[in-house]
């Protein structure tokens, strides 16, 4: 039942690609475009092995005031935002070229 | 013998193939998700060429050898590739760090230093060789580099909250002076005449500014109240000041966090006034004469750029050329702009006096624009 629930909050292809493009291309301006990191951290599975999902979330709906990190939440929603992350956290997809 | 008339059939081939031309009309666009660039022809408005192998690119930057042949091309990935134009291919290539975001090259053209990221400090390397010269540690990630007169180069910290000036006359021996900027230096640039060092600063309101003739009198803040009481919008993307813009003196800056562009008076450093923009700017960038200013803007108005008339002192037009314009740079005299629109897999060509649309050129995932003009400049 509640694998259903995530599923059915789970943004559709068509917006998944959307997110990949958006991660690699805007977020990677300032944390790499391959996730290695730049003026902000590194996103790769090893790099976040570590933090707790939630407060990944957190950081990303809220930013991180006093650091670089912006708050995104006029842009993306919390299921999208629960999406990207728990994907970064298994290894981000490439952009479908 | 046959040897000998082998050899002089090839030669005549190999020149049949590419006759002789300058490179003052040529460029490179980073093809940011391909590992590559276009080599381009401004007064052709053609691609000539691909150069293909050079690592991660996004955020790269590019500088000219100051014979306009050689495109040194710095990675993300800390590959720094020094890219023949007219034979179309990778002279020489090192890696030099392990996360980088740009470089500069010295006023005599023989140095090349890259900026990095991780590890934090600057490199120095012989721009004919690539042979590593010598380094700065700095232990921050290390943005604005700029090349001054004198074999200078001014950099700033973000994580320190410092400007630095290395000296590299003896180039195997930097010698370093530091001065306290303020919160989260951004980005940095020099004014054209190579005197005065800015760096924006992310983690409070206000630009620290160097006057390198007078080090001694170390960086003052300028600007440091003109978004007092005011919260500042998210920034999605932090604003360049690489498109220094300097115009019938007056310097035209991106706000952060604001849908402004901050003109300031380059005699006394005072604000000289304000204008609204579509949004967050990201490059405020001069054409030639000064006449003009083009502005860009951060995610999620990236769509749109917007000239702004440096006579009325207002925005005068306002494009659409295409989506997620990331970068712009003007021909050498000005009369047209090329614009990246990397979503749209394309560079358009823009006549800034018409504003019309000349030609677009097929480009994957364009970034950055960079033509060889930028050889005889100080800070690019």
């Amino acid at each position: 039942m509640l694998a259903g629930t995530v599923n059915a909050a789970e943004p559709d292809a068509a917006r998944q690609s959307e997110l990949v493009r958006m991660v690699r291309q805007d977020c990677g301006s300032c944390h790499g475009m391959t996730l290695q990191g730049g003026l902000g951290l590194p996103l790769t599975p090893e790099a976040l092995r570590d933090k707790p999902a939630d407060g990944l979330v957190a950081t990303v709906v809220f930013g991180r005031p006093g650091t670089a990190m912006p708050p995104w939440r006029t842009i993306l929603s919390e299921p999208e935002v629960e999406w990207i992350v728990s994907r970064l956290m298994q290894g981000f997809p490439e952009e479908m070229q | 013998m046959r040897w000998l008339s082998l050899i002089a059939i090839l030669l005549l081939s190999a020149c049949a193939q590419a006759p002789l031309r300058g490179t003052g009309d040529l460029g490179v666009v980073i093809e940011r998700a391909s590992g590559r660039v276009a080599i381009v022809d401004t007064t052709a408005q053609s691609i000539l060429a691909r150069v293909e192998g050079l690592g991660d690119l996004s955020h790269a930057s590019v500088v000219f050898s100051r014979d306009g042949r050689y495109a040194y091309v710095f990675g993300r990935d800390g590959g720094l590739s020094k890219v023949d134009l007219l034979l179309a291919r990778i002279e020489n290539r090192v890696m030099q760090a392990g996360n980088s975001i740009g470089g500069s090259i010295s006023q005599d053209g023989k140095l090349v230093v890259a900026q990095n990221y991780q590890p934090g400090g600057i490199k120095v390397f012989d721009a004919a060789t690539l042979e590593l010269l010598s380094e700065v540690p700095t232990q921050s990630k290390v943005v604005g580099l700029a090349d001054l007169p004198g074999q200078r180069f001014a950099y700033a910290l973000f994580d320190k909250g410092e400007i630095w000036v290395s000296d590299l006359s003896n180039p195997r021996e930097p010698k370093t002076q530091k001065f306290p900027a303020g919160t989260q230096p951004y980005d940095g640039l020099v004014t054209p005449d190579g005197r005065h060092y800015l760096a924006g600063l992310f983690g409070e309101d206000g630009i620290a500014l160097l006057d390198t003739w007078r080090p001694e009198l170390g960086a003052k803040k300028i600007l440091e109240h003109y978004g007092k009481g005011q919260e500042k919008l998210p920034v999605f993307k932090m604003p360049h000041l690489r498109g220094w813009s300097v115009a019938g003196g007056k310097a035209y800056l991106p706000a952060i966090g604001r849908h402004e562009v901050l003109l300031v008076d380059t005699a006394t450093w005072k604000e000289a006034g304000r204008i609204q923009v579509k949004g967050q700017p990201v490059f405020v960038m001069a054409r030639p004469d000064g006449r003009q200013v083009w502005v860009n803007f951060a995610f999620p108005d990236n769509g749109w750029v917007q000239v702004i008339d440096t006579l009325k002192g207002e925005v005068v037009q306002t494009l659409q050329p295409g989506k997620a314009i990331l970068h712009m740079e003007f021909t050498p005299r000005g009369e047209h702009v090329w614009l990246s629109a990397r979503d749209d897999n394309l560079v358009s060509i823009y006549d800034t006096q018409s504003f019309s649309r000349l030609a677009t050129l097929p480009v994957t995932s364009p970034s950055g624009i960079f033509f060889t003009s930028r050889a005889a400049r100080t800070g690019f």
